[in-house]
């Protein structure tokens, strides 16, 4: 490869300053924050504020029937649910601090809270 | 009716300043053509010029023929003065802005790629910055950051290197040190 005399030795620098910054920015904006409490709506009220530090079943009543969240491994899911297209079922784990999943007709929500929220808000 | 003829006195400077802006132009409109990923992720082909302009011919020739090719650019694409245009503009003028204080590390030991890359990242903050501050004003945009840092290391070092590489042609075998031409 033939050499360009217009490089210089400090852009080598420069562009491992710059991997290392993208790396840095990187870590900083997708991070998030740990999320160390789930809150569980039902009927638009809090239902229940449970740490994810410990793994358990809860059992949520809305007017279909009953959701099941599980929350294991400072992860929490809706594993069970009543209503009839399953979105909050198949949206999985959340696992950072303000993502959340709701059964609109069951009327079931579950937010990750803890350490700073990354959305105020999401609208779908 | 006496026909008059308006005379615009122009020297070899403003020749050089408009060809070369309308080398940037041609760049941007084929650079349009390309499709894009990710809205806002660009090579910024037309940046090659500019640095080829700050290396050759200084930082004034540089600001001219960055701004006239946003300007220009705009009217082209009809998005003058529509946010587009500012984050263009934005971007252009804190590219400068770096530019400018780039321009003055030592030349032996920084080249193009090293002005491209600073100038990228430069062009994303002034973008980041006109979002944040008047089109989405949400922390949730942070969360593009690395997107678009990314893209301004690579396209930052790929436009350096092409910028690098055409100022070896264009200089031939003899390392001169032509300010002028």
């Amino acid at each position: 490869m033939p050499t360009i005399r217009h490089i210089k030795p400090g852009d080598y620098l420069t562009l491992l300053a710059g991997v290392l910054f993208t790396v840095w920015i990187s870590l900083i904006a997708w991070s998030g924050g740990a999320a160390d409490t789930a809150l569980i709506r039902s009927g638009g009220k809090v239902f229940r504020e449970v740490p994810l530090s410990r793994d358990q079943q809860i059992e949520v009543p809305g007017p279909l029937g009953t959701s099941i969240i599980t929350i294991e491994k400072g992860k929490a899911r809706i594993s069970s649910d009543p209503s009839p297209r399953q979105y909050c079922v198949r949206q999985g784990w959340l696992q950072q601090a303000g993502e959340i999943s709701v059964c609109l007709p069951n009327q079931v929500s579950v937010e990750l809270t803890g350490g700073q929220k990354k959305y105020d808000s999401l609208n779908y | 009716m006496t026909a008059s003829i308006i005379k615009l006195d122009t020297t070899a400077e403003d020749h050089h300043i408009a060809r070369m802006a309308a080398v940037a132009l041609g760049l941007t409109v084929l650079e349009n053509a390309i499709p894009s990923p990710l809205p806002g992720v660009k090579p910024g082909l037309a940046n090659i010029i500019t640095l080829i302009v700050l290396a050759r011919f200084g930082w004034r020739a540089a600001v001219w023929v960055s701004l006239l090719r946003v300007v220009a650019g705009s009217l082209l694409f009809g998005n003058f003065l529509a946010p587009g245009f500012f984050l263009s503009l934005s971007g252009a003028v804190c590219s400068l802005a770096v530019l400018a204080l780039s321009m003055h590390l030592p030349r032996r030991w920084f080249g193009a790629v090293t002005h491209s890359i600073l100038a990228a990242f430069a062009h994303i903050a002034g973008q980041m910055a006109v979002i944040y501050l008047w089109l989405i004003p949400h922390s949730g945009i942070a969360y593009l950051i690395p997107i678009f840092a990314t893209a301004a290391l690579v396209f930052g070092t790929v436009n350096g290197l092409v910028a690098a590489q055409f100022m070896d042609n264009a200089e031939g075998e003899p390392p001169s040190n032509n300010k002028r031409t």
